[in-house]
């Protein structure tokens, strides 16, 4: 039984890539944008880097390559929408998630996989190519050391399933919520000021930056952008990695929880 | 609009009839372009009515949904703001001034987002074939394009905007007379006939990509974030880019030095800062070559 449905949930991964790679010309239109939004971010960090050399422990190299990598993890963390959050709104609204529910499939586990798929998708055809864009036309900071890179690896895994766990929490107030509309557009602005999208959170001043690497958006890019810049070391990096996991947990549960909330009180509307 | 009486076809039309191009062809020199400027005018009114009084009946929702338009061009300036937390000056501009820049852009970009924001719709009404019942709709395509899904909620982007302006003009060291005065309005509708001007060349290009809507954004979104920052930053050939090929940078980088007595980087003759409404005028007549360009392409998915 484990073993089956392990790899019936790897299917469900792959159709989730395959559904995005269908796509190429959006794909390389996401791809302009990202570069021309990453080369306005660019030049705006080199103003104030160049004024503030070390503004919040990093070097100018350090901010330039945090800029490109958020540019590259944008879609993977769907900080701007475009996730399965809002399908599965609708699918609650119409009341196709009936059929969901006696699918011989675990709900949250479904979607799991199948954003895991695209998210994977995202990372290879969004994310590398900003990446090789901006060391092609700025000097970044690249670590040397393999271990970097893997701990790396585990931080963006980690910080899908954060990405993951916030917006099938959107997704599910949709039960509740018949237009669910304004808690999409706040976790989304949320999301995007508070994963330090706009700004390096530890260039955040006193209250705010605590405040803001503490919630579960930093561990969607501020944390994995520190563990690829080196900022943590050895035990740090694990602290950090171990931040991202807790989320990760309690967000999850959070999610496993409100779905047998949702499942057991609500009558799903249509027939 | 089903409530218009389609006008008489002209006589000897007859095997052309199925056209609509060669029918507007036909009812244009009947009734002049001035008379189809007007009716676009007339239908686009009409169109955004409708949704306006759709939004009206939900007014909470459209409460909310303009909060939080307003809310989310409001980070852009937080995030401005943050930085001065840590820094005096960027690029030799105080925050006022990059405010200036901001307002001036944030309320050109709005103004145009507001009447023509769902443009970049075209690309899945070419590819889900919604698009073939506009054409043969008695009423200008470009109107009833421009107009659809019309979503007043985009009113929060401009009233960020203005709120920033009023800030940074009460606070800029600039000696006001009364054309540097005048160019403050002059920017925001020059500027907004810019973006219009790129939102329906985006538009148009999406006849042939369907799919690249996302190209425009960089173009809008895209352009209205870079204008937020002085031009001193960026490096030379993009500034060249968003002043030859885009040119944005009449939308408010040119005037706004002028008023604000900054010299400008690429060092261009001085009465290019007074050029952009001859630019706006510009780009309108190329945006509407593109969209006519675009339309006559177009070719039905049969969907």
């Amino acid at each position: 039984m484990r073993g089956s449905s392990a790899g019936f949930y790897a299917a469900v991964a792959t159709r989730g890539f395959r559904r995005y790679a269908t796509y190429r010309t959006a794909t390389a239109a996401g791809l302009v944008t990202n570069t021309v939004f990453g080369l306005i971010i660019a030049y705006s960090y080199i103003a104030l880097w160049s004024q503030r050399p070390h503004l919040g422990g990093y070097t100018q190299a350090q901010a330039l390559t945090y800029v490109w990598l958020g540019q590259g993890m944008l879609s993977a963390m769907a900080l701007m929408g475009g996730g399965f959050e809002d399908e599965l709104g609708d699918r609650i609204r119409s009341g196709d998630v009936a059929i969901d529910l006696y699918r011989p499939a675990d709900l949250q586990a479904w979607w799991l996989s199948a954003d895991l798929g695209r998210a994977l998708f995202q990372l290879l055809a969004r994310g590398v190519v900003p990446m090789v864009v901006g060391s092609l036309l700025f000097t970044l900071w690249l670590p040397a050391d393999p271990l970097t890179w893997v701990l790396f690896a585990a931080s963006v895994l980690l910080a899908l399933l954060v990405s993951f766990a916030v917006r099938y929490l959107v997704g599910l107030s949709f039960f509740w919520l018949l237009d669910g509309a304004g808690v999409s557009q706040v976790v989304w602005l949320a999301g995007l000021f508070f994963s330090g999208m706009l700004l390096p959170l530890n260039v955040f001043p006193g209250a705010l930056g605590t405040v803001a690497r503490a919630l579960p958006w930093s561990a969607m890019l501020q944390v994995p952008a520190d563990v690829l810049l080196g900022r943590h070391q050895g035990g740090g990096a694990l602290a950090a990695l171990g931040f991202q996991a807790a989320w990760a947990m309690a967000l999850l549960a959070a999610g496993r929880g409100l779905q047998s909330l949702a499942t057991r009180r609500v009558v799903v509307q249509g027939g | 609009m089903a409530d218009r009486p389609v006008p008489p076809a002209p006589a000897g039309a007859v095997a052309d009839e199925a056209l609509p191009g060669a029918w507007r062809a036909r009812y244009d020199a009947r009734r002049g372009p001035g008379h189809r400027a007007a009716e676009g005018m007339r239908v686009y009114g009409l169109v955004v009515g409708m949704w306006v009084r759709s939004t009206m009946a939900y007014r909470a929702s459209f409460a909310m949904t303009a909060l939080g338009n307003l809310a989310a061009t409001a980070l852009d300036f937080v995030t401005i703001v943050l930085m001065f937390g840590r820094v005096h000056a960027l690029g030799g501009f105080t925050l006022p001034e990059v405010g200036f820049l901001y307002g001036t852009a944030g309320t050109a970009f709005g103004l145009a987002d507001l009447f023509l924001g769902s443009m970049d719709r075209l690309g899945r009404r070419v590819r889900d074939g919604t698009l073939d019942a506009l054409l043969l709709r008695p009423a200008p395509v470009l109107a009833q394009v421009a107009a659809d899904k019309f979503a007043l909620r985009r009113l929060g982007r401009i009233v960020q905007g203005l709120a920033v302006l009023g800030w940074s003009l009460a606070r800029v060291d600039v000696h006001w007379t009364w054309w540097r005065a005048a160019m403050v309005p002059g920017m925001v509708v020059c500027g907004g006939i810019i973006f219009c001007a790129v939102f329906t060349a985006g538009a148009a290009f999406q006849f042939v990509a369907q799919d690249a809507a996302e190209v425009q954004n960089s173009v809008t979104y895209g352009g209205n974030t870079m204008l937020q920052y002085p031009p001193g930053i960026f490096a030379r050939e993009l500034v060249r880019g968003v002043t030859f090929v885009v040119p944005l940078a009449f939308v408010n980088w040119l005037p706004a030095l002028r008023v604000l007595g900054e010299p400008d980087p690429l060092g261009l003759p001085g009465w290019l800062d007074f050029a952009s409404p001859l630019v706006a005028a510009l780009c309108c007549a190329l945006a509407a070559a593109a969209w006519r360009t675009g339309l006559r392409a177009y070719r039905s998915t049969g969907s």
